[in-house]
């Protein structure tokens, strides 16, 4: 896709190639499902069916992605971590959730031009940036990562997958920023 | 029926004490685009450029910035909105 550009009505727009969409959509989509299976794990409250607050666990996912994607609250007092995400996360799961459904309710399945509202362009950014958080933790990268991988390396095409969605996040930004 | 409860001295100076300030810090993350965070501390805390740029290089560069202080339920929020935005974000007292 040519970079993101600011269309009328404050409008950004976009055209997806037919596999940049499929493959957006199913990395969102993985997204959405290792989030739901972190939700399923929130221990059962019977207090929550009563007052509607719901809780999730305390403890940070041992998963490193999920870690990322819920990170602790605070650093220096575990007790207040541990209750203030059991408070937070089932609604940060639920803002997640949202922005990753909002693209894929966008984002043609087969391709073409994608047509946002600022408020669709901000669900888009955070939804593109869980994305690169889940697979930058997997590539642990750096800040000075190379543009490729070794042809051998099996992380190679997933490098190049990083590197295009960093593209999309950026030009997404400057467009949004109105700098296009 | 209930009747108003009148504080004692005691609760208003407990009070005071649990407003002591603590402090939203934005840590530095090798995924996150300077672009974003830029755009993130403007969208969230109504941050002219110059000092969310400002706030951003000092992530980049020195690991970490404080981006907002005030009252522990207060921070609380903005950590939870920069969660949300996917920045890595604690909430610490000075």
């Amino acid at each position: 896709m040519k970079q993101w550009r600011r269309g009328a009505d404050d409008h950004v727009v976009a055209t997806l190639e037919r596999q940049e969409a499929q493959l957006l959509r199913a990395l969102v989509g993985q997204i959405r499902e290792i989030l739901a299976a972190r939700s399923a794990q929130a221990p059962a409250d019977e207090l929550a069916a009563i007052t509607g607050i719901r809780t999730g666990p305390s403890t940070a996912p041992d998963d490193r992605v999920l870690a990322r994607l819920l990170p602790d609250f605070t650093r220096e007092d575990p007790s207040l971590a541990g209750g203030l995400r059991s408070l937070h996360e089932p609604e940060l799961i639920d803002v997640k959730d949202g922005v990753a459904a909002l693209v894929l309710n966008t984002c043609p399945p087969d391709g073409g031009r994608v047509r946002l509202s600022i408020e669709e362009g901000h669900a888009w950014l955070s939804a593109l940036n869980d994305v690169r958080l889940a697979l930058g933790t997997v590539l642990e990268v750096t800040e000075d990562m190379p543009d490729e991988l070794p042809f051998d390396d099996p992380m190679a095409p997933h490098l190049g997958v990083y590197h295009w969605l960093t593209y999309v996040q950026e030009t997404l930004v400057h467009a949004m920023s109105g700098q296009r | 029926m209930t009747s108003p409860v009148e504080l004692e001295r005691s609760e208003v100076d407990e009070i005071g004490a649990d407003d002591t300030p603590w402090q939203t810090i934005v840590w530095n993350d090798p995924v996150n685009l300077m672009s974003y965070v830029t755009y993130v501390l403007q969208k969230l805390f109504g941050y002219p450029k110059d000092k969310a740029t400002k706030l951003m290089l000092d992530v980049h560069y020195k690991g970490k910035a404080i981006v907002s202080a005030g009252s522990k339920d207060k921070v609380e929020v903005d950590v939870a909105k920069l969660h949300a935005a996917g920045l890595w974000a604690t909430m610490e007292r000075p």
